[in-house]
């Protein structure tokens, strides 16, 4: 499914057009590797930075600040020798491919490196935890995989069942799976959406549709009843609750229009809201923890009322369900912006890990930064997310923390027909001062996991350790493998055939004062929130870029390629352009990122 | 690779695009001709093929130049080998694929699809349907393609369990969906055929059930959607009943006879005549229309001839028969009296309820509780409300008259727009009730006075009636179907707003005619009462015309029978 403009129709609905087909971009970056990424690295994408020879603009009044954290794994690997390289060579499969795991034999030789990035995804995800390990106060991962999944696999090597994915499997086949740090939809009717459009960035992406809403009451996943069409097909409700639910829901769609309705009950949670309106208990259920997704105490009955009115707004656009989800996993969308960037000469030096900046003494101001080579990339502004930082430098910050977990398992948490479902379901705290866990279950069309298995992640605020907030709900829908010991009986839960914990640092909502000694021209870019949409990244990503390009429009379409003139002596200043990094020319030309906007490129 | 980018300015933009229009629309007229000029000179080869094609592939609304591919075909067929042939349908295939991409809504690419299958030795149904369902998931109310899609499941004799389960999908999808609903409304009678004797296209009530169940479910869901209310009222209704001669009347004064239908016919056309038989002999008679205009009617009469009705015999035997609807009926007329009849009773027939079914009244009583349900939920909504009056009128008209009139009254400030609808709506059920009133009364006279009406209805009914009483309602006209009333001697309409009197014509027995107060303007607005023979008594009184000056004088003139007028 590609994105495309559509109006909603709650009430009325019909799909959209998807005949378009996928427009090939006109140049391409092949050598661009993001394995495992969290959305913040569009806001580094974003940056501008010169790039110069290291011991060129030496000043005598430049000091050497440790801001950064030593040794820090680049979030943008590969080295910007290869990605010169490989840019002259277009490569035969024009598709990205970068990630895809579908034919690894027919890649070009420069994605070798990729290949064993992917073969190695799921150490990668232990080893970048062990960086918010230093931190904080999370457990390792590697360590959860050798209590749990260890014995796993010796059980599986020595029974092997037939259609069954066993743990030998998994790890053979493990490029298949796409895991993300992150764990977030997309609002069909959110920022990002909007701006995928704007900026014709979509075009880099697929998408799939979450196909279902679930609740989890009483012990049993049902699903949630949320558009008309499943309103109608439920089997679930009685006739007079689809009344009431559909009447709510509308009611909702414009609640602003009829203030009587709720005025009286603006002082009271939004759950003793539900209790005063026409509707049954597991309406109520539905309403508040699936469709507004709070909790019993957590808002007021404007709160919930918006929230259910944003989720119902974005119905309809792409299909049964608000949300959309990119194929690969949810670290698609910064490599589709950084291709954009590209396309319209953005430069990336991959495998540059920062190793300090250079202020000057007097303006205080960031002027270069000096990479793991000590090699000096000359700049006038620095962004950065708030996770290269070092402990220095945050020791003020106060830090929320995020619980995660990632699951491989073996089958749906509610079976229906089609094995291909993508659901979300949020499980309520059970005792006040927990949070409701949001579960994601992604199938294997969403191409993040192989055949036979499913990726779940859960995720809620932390108010223990990851293992200690999820591991009751993991226990409540899931079983684990070394029970199973009854082979013939038909188990009703899913088994879990590996399982991962981590907790990771919330860096939103965290003021720029809370930092020590920033250079004023270093902009400090948060981690993940962890609320299910990504506004507040698109939002943050907005705010940074105004702050350094004041006047240029955010993201703006690209020109339509026929109406782009190539200079006919563009073929040398691309030459000199690139070769600059390796033979370290004196004069360099000015290579800006700044998104889309080939005005500035062409000065 | 990155080329130094100049994107072109507006204006360029602007150049660009107009000289590749006028590009285009050179290459579109200069195709044309050429194709118009190989038609005229009847080269209808290849080259026409790949013109046309040019051209409908920019728009496939252009007709003529269908036409122009049809004949070249054809031309063609006769040509090529069967091998050429399998090819070249199989690239007009894929061609109007590409057609109907570009407009799925093209009369002409649907219709010529159609031709292209129709011709072929063997058609690939599969794929056909495949393609409709194709269409119909992009937009599944594109009637062009559901109108395909019968074609071909007509074509390939697909099980009509098939499209039932393909409709359901579709409902499935998105329950808004009139063409789906309709369809199953023809696939249901043809999956459960009624036994000969059983009411034709009805459904067996399991069948009933789970279909009522399944609408439930969308009206619940959305009570504003129109779709499944009509589907609703399909499955509540019934069948179109026989033809059937509801009453025969024989008077002897005025040596006339007078048949009344069940739908309104028209007799003396073709095969459809009327066969009288007097005494068991058949009799030639000229059949016409109370108000003598020939179009169908529910009312035919004819003259009698002296020597059927003489008074020497016992008794008369009338016998008619209906060849076309296979329906007969006889009276006898006994000596001594004035007249005769045979009629059947609208309470016997049950004939008012003929808006919904005569199914077992369980199934109706359990709709009419869940529609009241929803009523409560939805208190103003018109389709709720107007589905409960039509499921009280089906269970028992007389028993629910009073609730139903509130729920009139409801229904019309919901629904303003559609208060004149309503209104007649609600005076054509009041007669019904009236006129079921008044044979459980065993009496000929009719009150309809204070009841609000504004259109009067099955007049066809009153056959009988001597004695009709029509004042303080809203009526505005008697209409033409009032010359059916031929046993009508006294007719009091006062108090109305009637402006014309076209029914009040040719009445054999009138005596008496009260308009008082009502909108006649000119006389000559009274001329159709010259034909009423009997007419001695007119009250005129509160009419305009009374203020015309000479109006007396003209109305003496005009109607010169009548011994008084009251104005």
């Amino acid at each position: 499914m590609k994105v495309q403009h559509g109006k909603s129709r709650f009430l009325k609905m019909k799909k959209p057009l998807l005949l378009a087909e996928r427009t090939k971009p006109f140049n391409m970056w092949k050598c661009f590797v993001m394995p495992v990424v969290s959305w913040s690295n569009v806001a580094k994408e974003l940056s501008t930075c010169d790039l110069e020879k290291p011991g060129q603009d030496l000043h005598e009044d430049v000091e050497e600040a440790g801001a950064l954290q030593k040794n820090h794994a680049s979030v943008i690997s590969g080295n910007p020798t290869e990605a010169a390289h490989s840019a002259y060579q277009p490569s035969e499969d024009e598709s990205l491919c970068t990630v895809s795991c579908e034919m690894p034999t027919e890649q070009t030789p420069s994605s070798d490196q990729e290949t064993a990035l992917e073969i190695n995804d799921v150490e990668v995800t232990g080893e970048k935890e062990k960086r918010y390990d230093d931190k904080t106060h999370a457990k390792s991962a590697s360590e959860e995989e050798t209590s749990e999944n260890v014995p796993i696999a010796e059980d599986t090597v020595l029974q092997p069942k037939k259609n069954r994915i066993t743990y030998s499997q998994i790890i053979k086949e493990g490029r298949r799976f796409n895991i993300d740090l992150v764990s977030k939809l997309l609002y069909s009717r959110g920022l990002l959406i909007d701006l995928l459009i704007k900026s014709n960035v979509s075009r880099y992406a697929e998408f799939k549709n979450i196909t279902r809403i679930l609740a989890f009451r009483e012990g049993r996943v049902e699903q949630v009843p949320c558009s008309r069409a499943d309103v109608f097909n439920s089997k679930q409700l009685t006739m007079v609750e689809k009344r009431m639910l559909m009447k709510f829901l509308t009611f909702c769609m414009e609640y602003e229009k009829h203030p009587d309705e709720y005025k009286a009950y603006e002082e009271i949670t939004f759950s003793e809201y539900l209790k005063t309106q026409k509707l049954t208990p597991n309406l109520q259920y539905f309403v508040l923890h699936s469709i507004a997704m709070t909790s019993e105490t957590a808002s007021n009955t404007v709160d919930g009322l918006k929230a259910t009115k944003n989720f119902l707004h974005c119905l309809g656009r792409y299909g049964n369900t608000p949300f959309l989800f990119p194929l690969y996993g949810q670290g698609e969308l910064p490599q589709c912006f950084c291709r954009m960037c590209a396309v319209f000469g953005g430069i990336y030096c991959l495998r540059h890990s920062v190793q300090c900046l250079v202020v000057d003494k007097e303006s205080r101001k960031c002027k270069a930064i000096i990479d793991q080579f000590g090699q000096r990339i000359i700049s006038k502004h620095f962004l950065v997310e708030d996770s290269y930082f070092s402990e220095n430098t945050c020791s003020h910050v106060q830090y929320r923390q995020i619980s995660r977990s990632v699951l491989i398992t073996d089958r749906s948490v509610l079976k229906t027909d089609s094995d291909q479902q993508i659901s979300i379901l949020t499980v309520p705290g059970e005792e006040p001062g927990t949070f409701a866990v949001r579960v994601i279950e992604l199938c294997p069309s969403t191409m993040t996991c192989m055949k036979g298995t499913y990726l779940v992640h859960l995720t809620c605020t932390s108010s223990k350790t990851a293992r200690e907030d999820l591991e009751p709900v993991v226990q409540k829908l899931f079983t684990p493998y070394t029970e199973t010991e009854i082979e013939n009986e038909e188990v009703e839960k899913p088994r879990l055939l590996w399982a991962l914990y981590f907790n990771m640092r919330d860096s939103s909502d965290i003021s720029r004062n809370s930092y020590n000694d920033l250079p004023s021209n270093v902009y400090v870019c948060s981690g993940p929130d962890c609320g299910l949409g990504n506004d507040n990244a698109v939002k943050q990503a907005e705010r940074l870029f105004q702050l350094i390009c004041p006047n240029e429009d955010f993201c703006p379409p690209p020109p339509n390629p026929e109406d782009i003139i190539i200079d006919g002596d563009s073929l040398q200043s691309e030459t000199s352009e690139f070769s600059v990094i390796p033979e370290a020319n004196s004069e360099t030309p000015k290579e800006s990122t700044s998104l889309g906007n080939p005005e500035e490129t062409s000065q | 690779m990155h080329g130094r980018l100049k994107v072109k300015t507006s204006e360029e933009q602007a150049e660009a695009k107009r000289l590749e229009r006028e590009q285009k629309l050179k290459l579109y007229q200069s195709a044309t001709q050429t194709v118009f000029q190989k038609r005229q000179a009847g080269e209808l080869d290849e080259s026409v093929l790949e013109l046309t094609s040019q051209i409908l592939g920019a728009n496939p609304d252009f007709a003529t130049l269908w036409n122009c591919r049809r004949e070249v075909l054809q031309r063609l067929e006769a040509q090529k080998s069967p091998e050429e042939l399998a090819a070249l349908v199989k690239t007009e295939l894929g061609f109007l694929e590409s057609c109907l991409r570009v407009n799925p809504k093209s009369y002409g690419t649907w219709h010529h699809r159609c031709w292209l299958l129709g011709r072929l030795p063997e058609p690939n149904w599969a794929r056909e349907l495949e393609l409709c369902a194709r269409f119909l998931e992009v937009d599944e109310r594109n009637f062009h393609c559901w109108d395909y899609r019968r074609f071909v499941a007509t074509q390939a004799a697909v099980p009509p369990a098939e499209e039932l389960a393909f409709t359901d999908s579709l409902i499935t999808r998105n329950f808004s969906n009139y063409s789906s609903w309709h369809y199953r409304s023809c696939l249901l009678p043809q999956l459960h055929p009624q036994p000969d004797t059983g009411p034709q296209g009805r459904l067996p009530e399991d069948v009933l059930l789970k279909e009522l169940e399944l609408v439930q479910n969308a009206f619940f869901t959305d009570p504003n959607d129109q779709s499944a209310w009509f589907y609703h009222r399909w499955l509540l209704g019934r069948a179109d009943p026989q033809d059937a001669l509801r009453c025969l009347h024989v008077s002897r004064d005025e040596a006339c006879l007078t048949v009344s239908f069940s739908r309104p016919v028209l007799v003396g056309s073709g095969t459809e005549t009327l066969l009288l038989m007097v005494d068991e002999s058949p009799l030639a008679v000229e059949w016409r229309t109370p108000d003598g205009r020939t179009r169908p009617s529910h009312v035919w009469l004819c003259d009698l001839p002296a020597a059927s009705l003489n008074d020497q015999l016992p008794q008369h035997t009338f016998h008619v028969i209906w060849t076309a609807g296979e329906a007969q009926k006889e009276c006898v007329l006994l000596k001594g009296r004035q007249e005769g009849w045979c009629r059947d009773s609208a309470t016997d027939a049950q004939l008012f309820r003929c808006e919904l079914s005569v199914e077992k009244s369980t199934v109706l009583q359990s709709e009419l509780e869940s529609c009241k349900e929803l009523q409560e939920l939805e208190p103003e909504n018109k389709w709720c409300l107007l589905t409960i009056i039509l499921l009280m009128r089906a269970l028992d008209p007389l028993l629910y008259e009073k609730e139903t009139l509130q729920y009139f009254q409801t229904l019309k400030a919901v629904d303003p727009m559609r208060a004149a609808y309503l209104d007649d709506l609600r005076s054509k059920f009041l007669l019904e009730n009236s006129v079921l009133k008044m044979e459980y009364a065993e009496v000929r006279v009719l009150h309809l006075g204070h009841k609000d009406l504004t259109v009067l209805c099955h007049l066809e009914q009153l056959l009988l009636v001597t004695h009709l009483d029509l004042s303080h309602n809203r009526l505005r006209a008697l209409p033409p179907a009032l010359a059916a009333l031929r046993c009508l001697e006294v007719l009091q309409a006062n108090d109305n707003a009637i402006e014309s009197l076209d029914g009040v014509t040719s009445l054999p027995r009138l005596q008496e005619l009260s308009l008082c107060n009502n909108r006649l303007r000119q006389p000559a607005v009274l001329q159709p009462l010259a034909a009423c023979p009997r007419l001695v008594l007119l009250h005129l009184q509160g009419n305009p015309l009374c203020h015309a000056v000479g109006a007396s004088e003209h109305l003496a003139e005009l109607l010169p029978a009548v011994n008084s007028i009251l104005t």
